[in-house]
Order: structure tokens, then sequence, then C-alpha cells
């Protein structure tokens, strides 16, 4: 495989608060290529927004980043001192956050952001920054762009603005972009079309997308790969076909289980029984154990690594040839 | 916009009735005008002629509409106590006020935001700390005891400024200024600091707490992830998005130092509309303590205006909702 675009090696992400250290990201590793498209999916609180901040080095205090490597196409960047990040930011990563309705700033025209944010990262004068925003406005499929270009923000409708938003990500040809719930504040009928623009812009550039939502329809639609994250790890990470349909760590298949579906009757949805713990009560051992309808005793005190088990990678001890209890469930 | 601006105009020209009501109302209640003009042996007669030569036997929502029709050219009668007619008296006085007023604004205005700005993106810097502080004691100290404290540290012990007056001023047409000579410029420390003071503590703790406000929103966190400097965000976005309640409060509190400059006139003897109003209330001179409250309705009012349009130069979204009302 080709270096990646995005590798994140052991990635530990903690929060110092009053009552101790919170671990929001314990040992987290995947990559993402060229062109890729990773889907990661979790319950709230399952650490997949935080995972995002982390590569693009917005974790706010009194979180840090505890341990492990970021590296983008190769180069170290978890490290870098803060005015060499900033230029990474918006350079080379692009993030998009999940509200389009206040990701703009409300007292400035989308040509003054556009143009602002184009500016600090290439050298381009004004008129050639502004030609260039349009050029983005068009690209994200806002109709009249020399028009639209000098409105305010609360001018346009949603779906407009996270186009006006995915354009600001863009304005550097990132290699890499984070969609952070881009879809989950807009209309279904718009997430289609905001969904469809990402694939596209991806395909078309060759950028490397993580797209974090909690919506598994979006990422079956969109994502090449997919991980799932509980409890600040992953649970598991495969090809997006795999994952949904032949999901291998029981958290995995209780998420899919929750699907409605169209082709089969179902009376009611599988429940994933219990929540998620909270960041200050992990049990020891496999975080899942207290909800895992397959939990034997090796699962309360040690907790799995990730195996490659066929296509996927797994973090769950059903699949570790040493146990006894492999053949049982599968 | 010109329609919103006609019918704020309107609403102005009513609280300006109602404010006239009031002032009109105080020379009637005020005990009998005739007995402040004449003296006590006065006969009965002479003091009906001038009873009528005055007006004073009209019905009374005539002798109103009187008063209105010249107060609006600028007419408020003659003082009682310098036999001035009031308006040349005001006019007099205005520009010591008006520099003071400003003066004071504008070193609120400038501290205010500074340290605001300062403590709300290094909250917690000892710099941040020391400001707070300052603001504690700004807000708690009356104005007085600010004025007596500054004269005695820095008239008495240390000799620097001057504790009393406006030093020399020069006339520019009927405006007299002390912003030209150096004496004007040291007289006109103390006294804008003393009034100032309030208003700086209350605008740092607002910038501050807005400053806080807006570095937690979606927008900042954006602005940061497309990698703009950091001096762009603080001063750009978040800056401008503290503006709004900072021109509200800065509007609303230019009108009161102009209003209540009079505690700091007082302290420094500052010859303006604020001794004038003292002056008037202890020795009962009604006219001049109704032109003074009719003028401070209009400076609140116009004040209100110029805050209203600004709001919808700093924020795009409040021009649609004035142009299509809701």
């Amino acid at each position: 495989m080709a270096q990646p675009v995005l590798s994140v090696r052991d990635l530990r992400v903690e929060f110092v608060t009053r009552r101790g250290i919170l671990k929001a990201i314990d040992g987290i590793s995947f990559d993402i290529g060229k062109g890729e498209v990773l889907g990661v999916v979790g319950e709230s609180g399952a650490g997949k927004s935080v995972t995002g901040s982390a590569v693009i080095g917005l974790i706010d205090p009194p979180g840090r980043i505890a341990g492990g490597e970021v590296l983008l196409s190769g180069m170290r960047i978890d490290n870098l001192p803060p005015e060499e990040m900033r230029r990474v930011r918006g350079k080379r990563i692009g993030m998009i956050f999940q509200d389009p309705l206040t990701s703009l700033n409300p007292l400035y025209r989308v040509s003054e952001q556009l143009i602002e944010t184009i500016r600090t990262h290439t050298n381009l004068s004004a008129p050639g920054a502004r030609k260039r925003a349009i050029d983005l406005l068009a690209e994200v499929g806002i109709p009249a762009p020399e028009r639209r270009i000098d409105s305010y923000p609360h001018e346009f409708s949603g779906g407009m603005r996270q186009r006006v938003v995915i354009a600001l990500a863009l304005c550097a040809e990132p290699e890499l972009i984070i969609a952070d719930e881009p879809t989950t504040a807009l209309d279904v009928s718009v997430q289609a079309q905001i969904i469809s623009l990402l694939k596209r812009l991806g395909r078309e550039h060759g950028t490397a997308i993580m797209l974090v939502t909690h919506d598994m329809g979006v990422i079956a639609e969109t994502a090449d790969r997919v991980a799932v994250m509980y409890a600040g790890r992953i649970a598991e990470i495969g090809p997006v076909r795999d994952v949904v349909q032949n999901p291998l760590h029981p958290y995995a298949k209780g998420l899919m289980g929750a699907i409605p579906s169209l082709e089969s009757e179902t009376d009611r949805l599988v429940q994933i029984p219990g929540s998620m713990p909270r960041l200050s009560a992990i049990p020891p051992g496999c975080p899942f154990n207290p909800r895992c309808p397959y939990v034997f005793d090796r699962c309360r005190v040690e907790r799995p690594e990730p195996i490659q088990h066929s296509e996927h990678r797994v973090a769950c001890h059903l699949y570790d040839q040493s146990s006894a209890r492999s053949e049982a469930v599968a | 916009m010109f329609a919103f601006v006609i019918r704020r105009a309107l609403q102005a020209i009513g609280v300006l009735l109602a404010v006239g009501i009031i002032s009109f109302a105080m020379f009637r209640f005020a005990g009998d005008p005739v007995n402040q003009i004449v003296s006590l042996d006065t006969p009965a007669a002479e003091r009906e002629q001038v009873r009528r030569s005055l007006g004073l036997d009209d019905p009374v929502p005539v002798q109103f509409a009187r008063y209105l029709a010249r107060a609006v050219q600028g007419e408020f009668g003659v003082s009682y106590q310098f036999r001035q007619p009031v308006s040349d008296l005001l006019a007099e006085r205005m520009p010591a006020t008006l520099e003071l007023a400003f003066c004071a604004t504008l070193f609120a205005i400038g501290f205010g935001v500074l340290m605001g700005v300062y403590s709300g993106l290094k909250r917690d810097s000892f710099m941040a700390k020391v400001f707070q502080t300052i603001s504690l004691i700004g807000i708690s100290l009356p104005t007085f005891l600010i004025g007596i404290l500054l004269i005695y540290l820095f008239s008495v012990i240390l000799g620097w400024l001057p504790s009393f007056g406006r030093g020399d001023t020069v006339r520019l047409g009927w405006w007299s200024t002390g912003l030209l000579t150096a004496s004007g410029w040291k007289a006109l420390i103390m006294p804008s600091i003393t009034l100032g003071l309030f208003q700086m503590t209350l605008i740092m703790r607002i910038v501050r707490a807005e400053m806080l406000e807006v570095l937690r929103t979606d927008y900042i966190k954006f602005a940061r992830a497309r990698g703009l400097s950091t001096r762009a965000i603080h001063f750009g976005h978040a800056l401008k998005n503290t503006l709004v309640p900072v021109i509200t409060i800065v509007g609303l509190q230019f009108g009161s130092v102009i209003a209540f400059a009079i505690i700091t006139e007082t302290v420094f003897q500052w010859p303006g509309m604020g001794l004038l109003f003292v002056q008037a209330v202890q020795n009962v001179d009604i006219p001049i303590m109704a032109a003074y409250l009719m003028l401070v309705a209009l400076i609140f009012v116009l004040i209100n205006l110029a805050v209203d349009i600004l709001y919808t130069i700093v924020d795009p979204r409040l021009r649609t909702s004035i142009r299509q009302p809701a």
C-alpha cells in the first residue's frame, strides 16, 4: 500500500479534571489512504469528534494528547509548534463541523471569509483570491456564485451554508478533510446532496476524508472503510460492506442490528442493553463487557488488543485463536 | 432604513413630549413662579401685573403649548438667579461638559476594551487578575471619593495636576475649548478618569464576558480549523462579535456620563452644565432645571437613535430585519 495520507498510531487523549484524568481516546490506530473515505461511527461520547480534533490539533485544555503519533503523508504533526500547526490547519487538513448555521461568522460576507482563508494559505492577490473563491463556490454547487459571494451567511439556507463551509475547508486543496457530523443538522434530502458532494470532491481531488458520524446510513453510502468506536477505542475497523453486513465485534453486531431495514420485516429493532460507560467509570478489561451478550471471564480482566481477522481488525477476545470460545460464536 | 429612522424619530418626539410635560409641571408645582420673581413686599396689584405679563393667567394647556413652542426654538425662559436667558447659560456651559464627557468616554472605551480583551484572552494571567481587581474598585467606590482621592494624591501631595477648574480655554466661535492648551489638558485628566472609571470597568467586564462567550462559538472553532492567524481570529472575528452589547452600554452610558457629570463637576468645580444644575437646585432656579431636564432627555433620545443605527452597521442580520419588519 502506498503511503497513507493520514496515519494515526496508538493515539491517546486525556482530559485532566478535578476528579482525575479521563481517557477520552485510549490507544487508537488507523490509516486513511489517498481518495479514501474512512467512516468513524459510535455512540455519543465514544471519542469520534475528539479523534478529529486531535488530528487537526484543536484539542482545547484541559484536554491534551497524552501519547501516540499523528502522521500526515509521513510527516509527524502532533508535536509541531503551535504556529507551524496553524499553517497545517486549513492548508493541508480541512475541517467541516456539524452545524453550518453556526460555523460561519455572521458578521462577515461569505466573500470576506473565503478570501481571508485563501490569502492566509496562498500568495494570491485579492482579486485572484476572489476569483478562486467564486470557482470554489461553483465547485461546491452554489448557483450564480458571482452574485451570491457577497451575501452574508444568514442569507443562505442550511444546505447552502454547509456548501459554503465545505468551500472554506477546500480553500487550499487540503490532503485530508475531517468532516465532523457534516449532515446531522440538515434535512434528509439535503443530507444526500452534501454526502454526494463530499464523495465527488474526494474522488476528483484525491482528498482523503475522515467522516465522523453516528448515522450508519451515511457511512454505508459514503465510506470505503469504517471504524466503529466504543469508549475511546476502536472496536472494529474494516471495509464498509463487510462491517455492515458481517460485523464481528459484538458491539458492531448490536449497532448494525439497530439499523431499520426496508427489505425484511422486523417487529422490533435489536437494542444494545445498557449504555456506554462514563469516561470516569470505564470497566477493567474490555470496556464493552458489562453490555456484551458473549462476555466471558477473560473479558473482565484483560483488555483485548486489535486482531486481524480476514479484512477486519477487531478488538475482541472472541476472535483470539488462543481463546477457547472462538468457535462458539462463529 | 429611512422608514426606520422616521419611526424612531416619531417615538423620540413622544418621549420628549412626555418629558416636556414633566418639566413644565415643575413650574406649577414647585411654588408660584411669581413669588420667585417679586420681592416679599411687592403689592398684590403689581404681582397681578407680573402674572399677566408672563402669561401665567392663561389656561394651563395654552401655557404648555407656549412653553413647548418656545422650547422647540431653544427658548427656556430667564434664569431666576442670573437674570439671563437659560439657553445662553446652557450654551456657555455645554462645551465644558461635552468635552469632559467625551474624554471620559474615550478613556472608558479605550482602556475598557483593551483590558477586557486582554483578560478575556488570558483570563488566568496575573495581569487579568489585576484588571479584575481594578474593576472591582471602579464598580464599588463612589465617584466623589475617587475624585477626592485623586485630588489628594496628584494635586495636594504631588502637585502635578490642578485640583479644580478647566485651565485656560480658547474660544472657537461660541465654543470654548480647553483642548488647545496644555493647562486645559492637565485640568481634564483627573475629572475624565473620575467620570469614566465606572464606565471603564463596566465596559471591561462586558467585553471580557462577551469574549469568553464568543471564543467558545463554532465559528471561532471553524476559524481556527481554517488555520487563520490568532490575531485575525481574536481581533477580526471575535472582537467584532462582542461589539453589539458594548455599543449598547457605551451609548447609554454616554448619556449618563453627560447627565450625571454633576458629581464630578461639583468635586472638581468644573464649569459645566452639571455645576449649573446643582446651583439651580440650591436656588430653586426652575427654568434652568426644566431646561436641563429637556436637554438630557434630548441627548438620551439622540444617543439611542445613534446606537440603533450603529447596530445595523455592525450586524448585517439586523439590516434585513429592519428592512422587512416582521
